[in-house]
């Protein structure tokens, strides 16, 4: 049986809606109106212990549904699902004790107390014993390099430090998976690397399944080897982030720096989508010419003082499918 | 139960760093206190027919009434109104603790430490020198005590069910303004319940408020006297029983439907 399954995952929430003004105000007094949306319409997939999966889409895709219904905390209107051979919803309270949460926007941390009362806090709530909880907080202090916030009040922490404090939180009973919605998100670039520095290692040497949501996809290319793509309640894509990038496009890029203005810059086999002063952007098919020899032609009919071959950005790839995919 | 008295203790440390609402709020019960003592002081001057309580045991009622004024589950645990409304209470589910449990403890504390910053102090002025007696006996003071517990686990259990209307309504105020009014009417806050007219004893009697203030502060004084207490304390152990079952139950609905909006 695997890790973590999801067969058929149909979740629908109702909308209210109602006309704008004052007209629409007062008709909805009596005639309320509504539609349904299909967050989640028969979403199935399954992870293995110690994967660390990202899961991607549009706002509004269905993403944070299908967390929360992991998490025990929607019940699905239709198919099954199991967390380590348990229905969330079903046996909650041993459920959660097996699974940690970071939802970026959010604190689980007391407001108004000192960092280190809002763990001794989740050890009473999870019942973690005095000696094993001394011993991984002194790990996630180490490495998330605590020790100067533990005594400050959760109000006064910057997002990074409040952020590294969140991590830690969600890890204090040692689950064996790790729910993160936007862990990165208003952070500074330092602050970014460190979650994910941490991310990484908290993978590989404790062997914690991660399931990573957000729209930072330079978050999902530094870790997760496999990705879900939901969009309109539906699983896109589920492979990794290069079979996503061939799946919508093989095309690779050129970037020139010309010692000219390149004015005159073009080749049968490629097509300039992008100039900027004197950096021209080329798009080629690999499969029609190769990289060198459309390098070779291009240096030997311009001034090129430097250039680099590359992919096109993963948003732009993300973009496209969410475009191709709107209903 | 090491969970529950964890979240108690923690939001219990929290509140009691409000060192200057105590202070704004001491002062105001002093005001207030001594307004309501005048008043009653004027009545017994002024009137001959013989009263269902002797002018010092309204003292004794007056005074408690102020200083345990924040017991009253007058308006909701500011934080857990934020967490429904701001969608924090997603973490709360995520943990291995029932939300009525975890909602009580936190309750209970909102409901307990502001009444501890004010009660001390005031007492500790208005015994010596603003004329509330001592308790009628050691029997009573020992009654009183007991009776104060269930009073702040009464408040938290209301409080609590209040909470628990959030799940359908998100802000909820209106519900809060209704009961506050009938609260501060039927436990006694306003005016001494044996006060009340005859005919409505029976009403007063039978609504769960009373046990918020008038039994307490009535054990305190002597009013009630030791043979009258265990009856009395029972009906407040059966309402905060029942009313703890309404929240639970409440709870266990309301999160079927629970929409936790938004990434």
């Amino acid at each position: 049986m695997p890790f973590i399954e999801a067969e058929h995952l149909v979740k629908t929430f109702h909308v209210s809606e109602r006309e704008p003004g004052i007209g629409g105000a007062l008709r909805g007094l009596f005639h309320r109106r509504g539609r349904e949306v299909r967050a989640l319409d028969g979403v199935s997939f399954a992870i293995r212990e110690g994967e660390m999966l990202g899961y991607i889409g549009p706002n509004g895709a269905g993403k944070s549904t299908t967390v929360k219904v992991l998490g025990g905390i929607l019940v699905p209107d239709s198919g099954t699902c199991t967390v380590m051979g348990r229905v969330p919803w079903k046996d909650r309270v041993a459920h959660v004790r097996t699974i940690g949460a970071v939802f970026g926007q959010r604190t689980q941390l007391w407001w108004g107390l000192p960092v280190v009362e809002s763990f001794d806090l989740l050890r009473d709530i999870y019942g973690v014993a005095a000696a094993e909880h001394a011993r991984v907080l002194a790990e996630l202090v180490e490495v998330l390099e605590l020790g100067p916030l533990l005594s400050t009040p959760v109000r006064q922490l910057s997002l990074g430090q409040r952020m590294r404090c969140d991590l830690a939180a969600s890890l204090l009973h040692s689950p064996r998976i790790l729910f993160l919605d936007e862990p990165t998100i208003g952070l500074d670039a330092p602050a970014k690397l460190a979650v994910r520095d941490f991310l990484r290692k908290l993978n590989r040497e404790k062997g914690v399944t991660v399931l990573l949501t957000t729209h930072d996809l330079d978050d999902i290319e530094a870790l997760c080897e496999r990705v879900l793509l939901i969009n309109h309640g539906r699983i896109l894509h589920d492979g990794t982030l290069a079979d996503l990038r061939r799946r919508v496009t093989g095309e690779k890029r050129v970037v020139l720096d010309l010692a000219d203005d390149g004015r005159d810059v073009s080749d049968p086999d490629a097509t300039v989508i992008r100039r900027e002063g004197k950096r021209i952007h080329l798009s080629f098919d690999p499969t029609r010419v190769t990289a060198s020899a459309l390098i070779s032609r291009l240096t030997a009919n311009h001034p090129v003082r430097d250039l680099t071959v590359e992919n096109p950005p993963i948003e732009e790839i993300i973009a496209r499918i969410y475009k191709d995919t709107a209903a | 139960m090491r969970p529950v008295f964890a979240i108690f203790s923690a939001r219990f440390r929290g509140l009691l760093q409000y060192r200057a609402a105590a202070l704004a709020g001491l002062a105001t019960q002093f005001f207030w206190g001594l307004i309501r003592l005048m008043i009653f002081d004027a009545f017994y001057r002024s009137s001959t027919a013989p009263q269902p309580m002797d002018y010092a045991q309204v003292a004794v009622y007056i005074w408690l009434g102020q200083a345990f004024f924040a017991l009253l589950p007058q308006w909701m645990d500011g934080e857990i109104q934020e967490s429904l409304r701001s969608g924090t209470v997603a973490y709360e589910m995520l943990r291995p603790v029932g939300l009525y449990e975890l909602w009580f403890a936190r309750n209970l504390a909102s409901r307990t430490a502001p009444v501890i910053l004010r009660a001390v102090p005031l007492l500790a002025i208005a015994i010596p020198f603003l004329g509330l007696g001592l308790p009628a006996s050691w029997t009573a003071a020992g009654a009183f005590c007991v009776a104060m517990v269930a009073a702040a686990l009464l408040s938290a259990a209301i409080a609590t069910l209040m909470t628990t209307t959030l799940l359908w309504t998100v802000s909820g105020e209106g519900i809060w303004q209704l009961l506050a009014l009938t609260m501060w009417l039927f436990s006694g806050t306003l005016i001494p319940l044996p006060f009340f007219p005859e005919w409505l004893q029976p009403l007063v009697n039978a609504l769960p408020f009373r046990g918020l203030m008038d039994v307490p502060f009535r054990i305190w004084s002597g009013h009630i006297p030791p043979s009258a207490v265990l009856p009395n304390l029972a009906s407040v152990a059966c309402w905060t029983a029942v009313i703890i079952g309404m929240g639970r139950l409440l709870i266990a609905r309301g999160t079927r439907k629970l929409v936790v909006q938004g990434g």
